[in-house]
């Protein structure tokens, strides 16, 4: 599977390097090798959710708990978390760190991406969600420690773009 | 039976327990009888009580953390179930007001007027411990038992479709999600 390994590595080192301690998740082609380095570490919480939007309520406990958490979804699965951005995060104030994958977008060959690669950007700019691209594995882990300082500061969801030059290996 | 008997029945018990509520009749009937800095009412977001509870059970093991969700909320969020009960977290206890009705927009019934059987739903995903009560005193010994157990424990509650009559209450969101937390941190410098 041409999922890169290295860049996920990297990004794993970069979730540990700024001590999250609990990941939730749902499945995704380019997710693979992150779920799997969560759920073989003893040091983390991982927590396999039915649908992404309970990963906004699992957070939100992690953060009522003192332990900082993070959310890996795809962007579908951003999609399906709205409301419990809106009226959860947003509400409350709740920092969120989440690690969306950006399918749909350049190079995208699953003709079921392509609709959510649209609306991605323009949705994280309607919930005026702070959001950056991870596309190097050279400047993911800065970018990482940087977003997760900004959710905690600003006590509220911070995007993280997976892209495509960072997460497939053609 | 009455949620707010039922809440009166148990309310000594969750002072030792961090508690989380959903929005609209639970929240503020809770509150009518007095709030305490170990209570959060998630008063939107329908669905997430349950798995807010989970986040916390997870991370706080030693503390006994009680979720009082609802009907028309856990059926925004049956995944939830299977997410609890796949963690099944021995230090949560999920209480479900079911009134069979979105009560605090006006009454619409829900599926569970219809048939649709909670109890079997939470054993199905599966919740090691379901129990469906319908007087106080089995509510009261159930909810007892569970909080003083070592099991994740998943109470259907059947209740009448009757509530407060305002919702708002004078405390305010914001104010209780960091008495909340400030409360929490201070459980774990103690």
């Amino acid at each position: 599977m041409p999922v890169s390994l290295a860049s996920s590595k990297v990004i794993y080192e970069g979730l540990k390097e700024c001590d999250v301690r609990l990941v939730s998740a749902l499945p995704e082609t380019w997710l693979v090798h992150l779920i799997r380095m969560t759920d073989e570490d003893p040091e983390m919480i991982l927590v396999r959710l039915a649908k992404e939007e309970e990963g906004v309520g699992v957070s939100a406990g992690a953060h009522f708990a003192g332990v900082k958490s993070a959310m890996l979804m795809q962007n579908h699965g951003f999609l399906a978390s709205i409301n419990g951005i809106v009226s959860f995060a947003h509400l409350y104030k709740i920092p969120l760190l989440m690690l969306i994958s950006y399918r749909g977008s350049l190079g995208e060959r699953d003709p079921w991406q392509t609709q959510g690669g649209n609306v991605t950007e323009p949705v994280l700019r309607a919930l005026r969600i702070p959001y950056f691209f991870l596309d190097a594995p050279e400047t993911a882990k800065k970018l990482i420690r940087q977003a997760q300082t900004l959710a905690e500061s600003s006590m509220q969801p911070v995007a993280l773009l997976l892209t495509r030059d960072l997460m497939w290996e053609d | 039976m009455l949620r707010l008997d039922c809440l009166r029945s148990i309310y000594s018990e969750l002072e030792r327990c961090l508690v989380i509520t959903i929005m609209g009749a639970v929240a503020a009937e809770l509150q009518s009888l007095g709030h305490r800095p170990n209570f959060f009412y998630l008063q939107h977001a329908m669905g997430l009580a349950s798995s807010t509870g989970l986040g916390l059970a997870l991370c706080l093991p030693d503390q006994k953390v009680i979720v009082f969700d609802g009907d028309g909320s856990l059926l925004m969020n049956l995944g939830g179930l299977s997410t609890m009960a796949r963690y099944r977290p021995k230090n949560l206890v999920h209480v479900v007001f079911d009134n069979e009705s979105l009560l605090s927009v006006g009454g619409f019934p829900t599926a569970t007027g219809t048939g649709t059987d909670l109890d079997g739903i939470a054993r199905s995903a599966g919740v090691p411990r379901v129990s469906t009560v319908r007087s106080v005193e089995s509510f009261t010994a159930a909810v007892k038992d569970a909080i003083h157990g070592n099991e994740l424990t998943t109470i259907i509650a059947k209740v009448e479709a009757k509530g407060p009559s305002a919702f708002v209450t004078d405390l305010a969101l914001l104010e209780n999600r960091f008495q909340f937390r400030r409360h929490i941190q201070s459980l774990k410098r103690a």
